[in-house]
């Protein structure tokens, strides 16, 4: 099986994010960066799937030079090549993603897409849809299981009020929930081979591309935050504020 | 002139009422962009559900009530929501952010060459200028945006609008679309997650549980106190990861979004993702055994305490209170 899988380089998730005081964007200096979690599911799955009926696992990324680096972590998990488009993330949306991961879709012909279900700094949760519906693909979002048959894959899938089940022929789209799988913390010769694997790169102009955007960020603020609360020492004091103060109970 | 067109939605059998805040945004996004809104509901036997949609204002409710739209498919019903909209002349299709439209609605925006906007927590501006907040980065920054393609899709936080509110009574058209299925995709089965419990969305009490908690049994001291307040239950990734509770009882960036009046955090530290679904609570209480956990800097009343201590005392609390 031929799988492609994306690598998103995002700022760490555990990092307090802070607005820029001109409210252009967010403050980068002292950042981390790591993959993306939902992408991490998705390469483990890609590599799974491919140990299992052969094949190859291409990873993709979108972003300035250092996304190599996510990349690079998407190899050393087991991806065997990098495809990596240069583009910064403030010249992006969604749909720009989609577009560029459709045109590389086609230009590779995998049997099957695999995302993360979101990134976790857009958070919004539309690039894998958007691709199948260029590219007129089935897909099969938010997945916790996926069962792979010669051509076609059985997908669980988890939604609000229950787990569903789908299937869905080859070529697909699937992106990829936190319980999929527990991604493999990558040892170290496999980091070192992961520096040698091939990564090609291109330019959006490369792959033919109206860098247009349909949704452009224009401004960016901090929530106001949430006015600190107070300590109550027993059962007893907080049923009183619930009760009398909140009045909550 | 924007013609908005909010796609509403029944869930097995019944509206689901956490579907319909998105009829509030469209009034208002209607107001701002001298509009009108109408509102449509797909399924297999849904008619009678019109009436509970036609009470709001809305120039149309349309009702797709056919067999083949008894499961739902993301290509085909895209086919379906795009052929209505083409219909009626929309210019932008909004519902309420969760896995059914954040499964669909992005094919729809791909269909209709739209700009999509996910997660809307507010509308700036009016007329052309119209620009839509939204959370990014788990809701540690608000972004303003502004789509610029004529036409646009919009997914909306339950918890920032309200539900709608009462209007001018709305014709109900019953349509028919072709249901254009190309075979790619098939529907199997749906395990629902059994729970008498209220839906984490509509409950005005939501107690959740953290690693504090430990295991399912430890889980089970909060069933009483649920019990007792009508509360719904809700669990961080850590818990429903363990195979505690179902995936669906996940509250935080990339499970529910919750906003009830009192919410109880049990036992969990206050991570910024759970934090993120969860911090439009009203009313926030945390108990945690660890004074440092993040959990009471959002929280207006917090108790340094052990769990298995607090819990069954403050359940035998609320039981005297409620008498």
């Amino acid at each position: 099986m031929k799988i492609l899988v994306t690598a998103k380089r995002v700022t760490d998730p555990d990092a307090k994010i802070r607005v820029k005081a001109d409210g252009t964007g967010i403050e980068t200096a002292g950042l981390e960066y790591k993959l993306n979690p939902f992408c991490e599911n998705a390469i483990e799955e890609a590599v799974q799937l491919r140990d299992k009926l052969g094949g190859e696992v291409i990873a993709v990324t979108i972003g300035n030079d250092d996304a190599v680096q996510s990349l690079r972590s998407a190899l050393a998990i087991g991806a065997d090549r990098g495809i990596h488009v240069k583009l910064a993330d403030e010249e992006m949306d969604s749909d720009l993603a989609a577009r560029i991961l459709a045109k590389v879709f086609q230009n590779e012909s995998p049997d099957l897409f695999l995302l993360g279900k979101q990134a976790v700094d857009g958070d919004s949760s539309q690039v894998g849809q958007l691709v199948a519906e260029y590219l007129d693909l089935p897909q099969a979002c938010f997945a916790s299981a996926i069962e792979a048959a010669a051509d076609k894959l059985t997908v669980t899938r988890e939604l609000d009020g229950g787990l569903e089940t789908i299937e869905v022929s080859l070529p697909a789209v699937v992106t990829a929930d936190l319980r999929l799988n527990e991604p493999r913390l990558p040892t170290l010769p496999n980091v070192l081979k992961a520096k040698r694997k091939p990564v090609a790169e291109f330019t959006v102009g490369d792959l033919g591309i109206d860098p247009t955007l349909k949704v452009v960020t224009v401004a960016y603020e901090a929530p106001a935050a949430r006015a600190g609360g107070i300590k109550v020492k027993s059962v007893e004091e907080l049923m009183d504020k619930l009760i009398n103060e909140a009045k909550a109970l | 002139m924007n013609n908005i067109l909010v796609i509403a939605e029944a869930f097995q059998g019944k509206l689901r009422k956490t579907s319909l805040p998105a009829v509030t945004f469209a009034a208002q996004l209607a107001g701002k962009t001298g509009g009108e809104f109408s509102i449509a509901l797909l399924g297999s036997g849904i008619s009678g559900l019109a009436g509970e949609l036609s009470s709001f204002g809305a120039k149309s409710v349309y009702i797709v009530d056919a067999p083949e739209f008894t499961n739902y498919l993301a290509g085909p019903w895209a086919k379906a929501v795009v052929t209505l909209a083409d219909k009626i002349g929309a210019t932008a299709i909004a519902g309420v952010a969760d896995t059914f439209t954040r499964d669909l609605f992005p094919r729809v925006a791909a269909r209709l060459n739209a700009g999509m906007v996910s997660e809307v927590t507010a509308i700036f501006g009016e007329g052309a200028d119209v620009t839509f907040q939204r959370p990014m980065w788990a809701g540690n920054v608000l972004g303003t945006v502004k789509v610029q393609t004529p036409k646009s899709v919009f997914s909306v936080r339950g918890t920032d609008f309200e539900p709608p509110a009462a209007g001018a009574t709305s014709p109900v058209q019953n349509v028919t679309l072709a249901y254009e299925d190309d075979g790619k995709a098939k529907y199997v089965k749906f395990e629902p997650t059994v729970s008498a419990r209220p839906d984490l969305g509509e409950a005005s009490v939501v107690i959740s549980g953290g690693r504090g908690l430990k295991d399912k049994a430890g889980f089970a001291l909060l069933d009483e106190m649920a019990d007792l307040l009508g509360a719904a239950i809700g669990a961080t990734r850590a818990v429903v990861d363990a195979g505690i509770c179902p995936n669906d009882l996940q509250v935080g960036q990339t499970g529910r979004v919750v906003a009830p009046q009192l919410y109880f955090a049990v036992g969990l530290s206050g991570a910024i993702q759970h934090v993120a679904g969860m911090k439009s609570s009203k009313v926030i209480v945390a108990i945690n055994k660890d004074e440092e956990a993040p959990i009471f800097a959002v929280a207006d009343y917090g108790l340094v305490g052990d769990v298995f201590k607090v819990i069954p005392e403050l359940t035998e609390a609320i039981r005297k209170h409620k008498g």
